[in-house]
């Protein structure tokens, strides 16, 4: 990837969201003197939605906020199409401050460049599958035999072809967010707004979803700000994951940085349960070279099997199935590290080796 | 009388603050500005014998068709029998009855229509707007509740006897309805939607019109229904101030207890209700209903249509 293919498409620089008639007072405060959220709610009668919030998401990426309800990630995705206006802070799309554009402006960005797909699907009742799809091009002009193209495209895409003459209403929940994605996607615009679009359905067409949404995602290559109250599928769709909580943005980071660092006890509670195995990378849990052999010697590593230090653990259990021998980490040829069987299994569980030196083999 | 007494057991025998007679100044003032309002009295006074005027020289057989064709489209074939069986009775009431009937569905139109015209806006900015609610609420509640001798005085003092001012009382009456339904269809639009419209890039008028208003139209249509049945209702009172039609039918039989002439101009009035009533509800059916076709592709338009192809 070249390194202009690889720009911020998004940033947001702290956001703050304070709901309340005298929120522009409150945030006042807040800058004057550093209130917590609760002298603000019984100071100014105002609810602090989104805290400080910044980050930014690179081109083609898909960027997880994962948090729980109530946390704020609904509000801090609508700040990006500017459907809630931040109480300070600003976004930018591509080089343009969203928050200082003009009302034309504004709808052009969202109908050609940003599509948003919604937890409640949020489709039209009063009109076909194909209407809704091509909602975005019809408010912008766009003549009907374009639309008509257009609408074909999106619609085979998620796989809906002979459904376009149906009404919302005549489809299955999988089927109407797939009709949400196939609307977002319609005006080929360069950025995804996912708030919570498959938390709705059952577990079984989720994941569904989720492929089918994987492949058209790595296929169309949009960058996209998915949210979920779900690590799992944050961390199955996620590039990276940002962590949100009481409308705080906790932690950012990849899959593998949340899982095996998590920033306090919040985060950590959150990753307990994760699986590791396909998460957690040799180069992580092995132990350096120098200091295996300055704890146990030199033994020779001839009939040791060798892995890559991105192989994930999964890999290395299969690896560790069938010797005896700890597992070697090489790169380029080189060992670097070793994994013992111990060290592997502890990785599993999530736990650091946490003094190897005292407890003995 | 002021000249009594004050006694706190009884103090509102005492007080007169004159009330009747400082609004009788309204009825001055309404006798004084008589002539400012001529010119349009006599602008919407033309429009509505024109109307009428034109629903009179028209056969009544020919009439009769028409309007049942127009049911037939509007709200399916179930509904264009039941209007031609409804207006064949209408006719056969009595030798008058037609023509009655046509100038009261004249002046009922013309107070509709102009509903629409006042009342959809309104309702619309009832429905975005809690503080245009708040204030036209008490307006609305008054309109519905006054009785309408109330105000036939000093619109008859204003506008002297006649069909506008008949047109006027009734929509005075019949405008409420409308105003709140719309409010009410308006506000019950899924929050969800009209932010996905706005997500994808919709003006602000073409929400309301992409996608508030065609979702709010089973809401308005009820809205609409009422406002006829209420201009219905009015055509009575209409006619103490020499509206002309089947109400005058039912005023005049009253002052000379006639009951037979009564029940020819009442049950018109209920056949008339019962035409406009099915119509304007056969209206809300949406594309679905029709099985996903298209109003042209229905009823005798539809029929003509298919006639057109199959011969080409």
């Amino acid at each position: 990837m070249t390194k202009s293919a690889r720009e911020d498409v998004i940033r947001c620089e702290g956001i703050w969201k304070i709901f309340g008639k005298r929120s522009h007072q409150a945030m006042e405060a807040i800058r004057a003197h550093g209130l917590s959220k609760r002298q603000i709610r019984e100071e100014f009668d105002c609810v602090v939605g989104v805290q400080d919030a910044s980050f930014s998401v690179k081109r083609g990426e898909i960027f997880c906020i994962m948090g729980l309800s109530g946390s704020g990630k609904s509000t801090l995705i609508r700040h990006i199409n500017r459907l809630i206006e931040p109480t300070s802070g600003s976004v930018i799309i591509e080089g343009q401050n969203v928050n200082a554009m003009n009302a034309r402006d504004l709808r052009a960005l969202r109908a050609e460049r940003i599509g948003m797909v919604f937890q409640s699907m949020a489709l039209m009742p009063h009109r076909t599958v194909r209407d809704n799809v091509v909602f975005s091009l019809e408010v912008r002009g766009v003549p009907e035999a374009e639309r008509a193209k257009v609408a074909a495209h999106a619609i085979e895409a998620v796989d809906l072809t002979g459904w376009e003459k149906k009404y919302p209403d005549e489809l299955s929940g999988g089927m109407q967010q797939r009709v949400g994605l196939a609307r977002a996607i319609a005006a080929d615009p360069t950025i995804l707004l996912m708030d919570e679009p498959f938390s709705a359905l059952d577990p079984l067409i989720r994941r569904q979803l989720q492929t089918t949404f994987m492949s058209l995602s790595a296929e169309l290559h949009k960058t996209t700000v998915f949210i979920t109250h779900d690590l799992d599928e944050a961390i199955r769709i996620g590039d990276r994951i940002a962590i949100m909580k009481d409308g705080v943005l906790v932690q950012i980071g990849t899959p593998e940085e949340i899982v095996t660092r998590p920033a306090d006890d919040y985060v950590a509670d959150f990753v307990a349960g994760i699986s590791k195995l396909d998460l957690v990378s040799a180069a992580r849990i092995m132990q350096p070279l120098d200091q295996y052999i300055a704890q146990r010697g030199d033994a020779g590593f001839a009939d040791w099997p060798a892995c890559h230090p991105e192989d994930k653990l999964n890999t290395l259990v299969d690896m560790a199935v069938g010797t005896d021998y700890p597992i070697l980490v090489k790169a380029e040829g080189a060992v670097i590290g070793v994994v013992s069987k111990r060290a592997l299994l502890r990785g599993i569980q999530g736990r650091e080796e946490a003094s190897p030196k005292a407890e003995t083999l | 009388m002021v000249d009594k007494a004050f006694s706190l057991l009884d103090p509102f025998s005492a007080i007169d603050l004159d009330i009747d007679g400082r609004a009788g100044v309204v009825k001055q003032w309404a006798i004084e500005n008589r002539a400012a309002l001529q010119p349009i009295k006599t602008f919407f006074d033309g429009l509505i014998t024109g109307i009428e005027h034109l629903m009179q020289a028209i056969p009544p057989s020919v009439m009769l068709v028409m309007i049942v064709l127009v049911s037939w489209q509007a709200a399916g074939r179930r509904v264009g029998i039941v209007v031609a069986v409804a207006l064949i009775a209408l006719g056969l009431l009595s030798p008058e009855a037609w023509g009655l009937a046509m100038t009261t569905l004249a002046i009922v139109n013309s107070a509709v229509a102009l509903c629409i015209i006042i009342g959809l806006p309104m309702g619309v900015l009832a429905g975005k707007s809690d503080r245009f609610e708040g204030a036209i609420r008490p307006i609305l509640d008054t309109m519905q509740t006054i009785p309408a001798f109330v105000y036939l005085v000093p619109v008859v003092m204003l506008l002297g006897i006649g069909n506008v001012s008949g047109v006027i009382v009734t929509i005075i009456f019949a405008l409420p309805p409308l105003v709140r339904l719309t409010s009410l269809g308006i506000r019950g639009v899924n929050p969800g939607v009209v932010e996905a419209a706005r997500a994808f890039g919709a003006s602000p008028t073409q929400i309301l019109l992409k996608v508030e208003l065609p979702l709010a139209t089973p809401t308005i249509l009820a809205g609409l229904n009422q406002t006829i049945m209420l201009s219905l209702s009015m055509v009575v009172i209409a006619s103490m101030i020499s509206v002309r039609g089947l109400g005058n039918e039912v005023l005049r039989a009253m002052g000379r207890l006639d009951a037979g002439k009564a029940i020819v101009g009442g049950l018109g009035i209920v056949i008339l209700a019962i035409v406009l009533d099915r119509v304007t509800q056969g209206l809300g059916r949406s594309g679905r209903d029709r099985n996903h076709r298209h109003w042209w592709q229905d009823g005798p338009v539809g029929l003509i249509l298919s006639l057109f192809q199959k011969s080409a």
